[in-house]
């Protein structure tokens, strides 16, 4: 730890600058953005040589970048971004992370706590019951393969033109739910086969569904823009990817890359930074093979909003509209993007990379939709199932400085075996029910696995991002109901 | 000096976000059903698991290292979409490049298997595949 500590160059209290000459070969310099007390454990982890790593890859510009939540990933770490140069950098699928587009939706609804608390039970029973969770679920939309081939072509779409959701849903979608540049052919057999039944399910490990109350308002004019109205409020989050298709595509073109590493003459730190270069024939099929997959990762929260929606229709006797149930916003984590920056005064188009971290573009950006054109993006950031969640916007300083890229989460700081050894058995699901949140799981050791212990604290990381000025924080909430695979 | 190795098949490590398996063999092919043996203990118990049916199966790869995580995720790509499990692998022939090996196991049966957690992939992260004294040992991450 001493060793990273002397390392770093403190740039302010929530900067630290791995230098260039940190290691040869290096083309970047290293950004992390952390509080002194979070570079603590940071450093233990030794997740800056992995910044570092990243810093390697050829067409890199600006920082290799790590977002407070940041933990050690293959390769990339998790709370990494890095743009690279479009004509003479390289795509990397270690930089998207196996679970392309795990994202989170947030829908907001006009009821109250005091509405709610008299019916969770009976609401948590109907969403475990209408939404397909738990390991290896198999969803109750089935799909043949000419209709996957235009599920992952058209992403959410596919999911509203079946009359799951609306078409204002997809406006507050990043991206419309849909990454242009999906081409099927790119997509293995396998990977199609993993894909068809699991479509529309939530999966399992940190994919949730969580019953949220509103506790807190920093910002109530731009609270009031997304509908977040009043302390109390009830929002419902749902966190969820690509599931086995995604990481199925993964795979597959890490095993792609590999050869290309050694084809093109990539000189990598690490094997797992496998990647190759945009323009080549092995980055453009990855690329247009990872947009399936995003899409994919779109319709499936797209058809789990429906879902919620049909849910709450049901236990209110009431419709969706009347219900308030409105789409706040969607983002992917997990992508990587053709977007421009400007560096140094001039405008440079890039692929950014981001892997568990998410894009915060400022009020005015053109990607911003039109009802949140004043406020900036929202930005989703869920912790653990014990504490709380926030929603932010994104601001000009990280359009400035971090490719309008800011954190995703919380962040691991535990094994899952080391999580379970420090609940000593004890009832995860009963300490949550007595601090008034309902759960329910498909597995009860894997709720050991995700106790609020193995993670950071994120009140602490959208402190930091906050503070730092690459993301603004609008509204806290914590959970209720809690629905884990 | 010279360390007597008790025959240990594999281990489980504990890794971050993640979990990895250390495998061990006399010879690569008992490396190779060990590591196979540690990926399906990972998703239930392997006692539950009954040799009801088998599966013969040919994955190539370039690198013997590279092998391997194509070997756990083929089993991996399986279970996922075919439900299989298994508990016993017959390695058949085993070049650098390429694995035959037959596969014996039963379809997941939801009151039969209870299922510890969802292996989704086997990454090159870390993985290490090195003699160890008179055999072979292999370090492998996954993604779960």
């Amino acid at each position: 730890m001493a060793r990273w500590q002397e390392q770093l160059i403190k740039l302010d209290d929530y900067r630290w600058k791995i230098p260039e000459n940190y290691k040869t070969g290096m083309r970047v310099p290293g950004l992390i953005y952390a509080s002194q007390e979070m570079l603590e454990s940071i450093c233990e982890e030794q997740t800056p040589e992995q910044v570092a790593n990243v810093a390697f890859l050829p067409g890199i510009v600006g920082y290799s970048f790590a977002m407070p939540d940041i933990h050690w990933g293959y390769g990339f770490p998790i709370g990494g971004v890095a743009a690279m140069d479009i004509k003479d950098g390289v795509i990397s699928p270690g930089g998207v992370g196996y679970d392309i587009n795990c994202g989170v939706r947030l829908l907001r609804t006009s009821l109250s706590r005091t509405e709610v608390q008299p019916r969770i039970n009976q609401l948590i029973n109907e969403l475990f019951f209408n939404v397909p969770s738990g390991l290896g679920s198999e969803g109750k939309i089935k799909i043949s393969q000419k209709e996957m081939n235009q599920l992952i072509v058209e992403g959410a779409r596919w999911a509203v033109k079946r009359g799951l959701g609306f078409e204002e849903d997809l406006d507050v979608t990043e991206d419309g739910g849909c990454l242009a540049g999906a081409d099927p052919n790119k997509i293995s057999g396998k990977a199609i086969k993993r894909g068809m039944p699991q479509a529309g399910t939530l999966g399992s490990g940190n994919h949730f569904l969580e019953i949220q109350v509103v506790k807190e308002i920093f910002e109530p004019h731009i609270a009031s823009i997304m509908g977040i109205t009043e302390i109390g409020q009830i929002l419902v989050l749902i966190h969820t990817g690509s599931r086995g298709f995604g990481h199925e595509v993964c795979t597959d073109y890490l095993r792609v890359m590999e050869g290309a590493v050694s084809k093109y003459g990539i000189k990598l730190p690490d094997r797992q930074l496998a990647c190759a270069p945009i323009e080549s024939r092995e980055g453009r099929d990855y690329l247009a093979a990872m947009a399936c997959a995003a899409n994919y990762a779109w319709a499936n929260r797209q058809c789990i909003a429906h879902w919620v929606r049909e849910s709450f229709s049901k236990v209110f006797s009431n419709n969706p509209d009347e219900l308030g149930m409105k789409q706040i916003y969607d983002v992917a984590h997990n992508i990587a993007k053709m977007e421009e920056h400007t560096i140094d005064g001039r405008k440079l188009k890039v692929c950014v990379h981001r892997k568990g971290a998410t894009r915060a573009f400022s009020a005015g950006h053109k990607d911003v939709p039109k009802c949140y054109k004043e406020i900036g993006q929202p930005v989703l950031v869920p912790g653990d199932m014990g504490r709380c969640s926030f929603v932010a916007v994104g601001t000009q300083r990280a359009m400035d400085e971090s490719f309008g890229s800011t954190c995703h989460g919380a962040g691991r700081v535990l094994s899952r075996g080391a999580a379970k050894r420090s609940t000593q058995g004890r009832d995860v699901a009963q300490e949550l029910e007595s601090r008034g949140i309902t759960i329910k799981a498909g597995s009860f050791s894997l709720l050991a696995e995700e106790a609020s212990q193995a993670y950071k604290d994120v009140t602490e990381v959208i402190e930091v991002v906050h503070q730092a000025g690459i993301s603004r924080k609008v509204a806290m909430a914590i959970p209720m109901g809690v629905i884990k695979g | 000096m010279y360390i007597v190795e008790v025959k240990r098949a594999f281990e489980i490590i504990d890794h971050v976000a993640d979990v990895g398996i250390v495998a061990y063999g006399t010879d690569v092919e008992e490396l190779f059903s060990n590591a196979a043996l540690a990926l399906f203990s990972l998703i239930t118990e392997p006692e539950s698991i009954e040799e009801k049916s088998h599966l013969d199966l040919e994955v190539s790869s370039d690198g013997r290292d590279r092998l391997l995580v194509e070997w756990l995720n083929e089993l991996i790509y399986l279970f996922d979409v075919e439900h299989i499990l298994f508990n016993r692998f017959d390695i058949k022939r085993l070049t650098r490049n390429e694995l035959k090996a037959t596969c014996y196991g039963e379809g997941f049966d939801p009151m039969k298997h209870k299922i510890k957690i969802g292996v989704k992939a086997a990454t090159y992260h870390m993985l290490k595949l090195d003699k160890n004294g008179d055999g072979y040992k292999a370090q492998i991450i996954l993604d779960i």
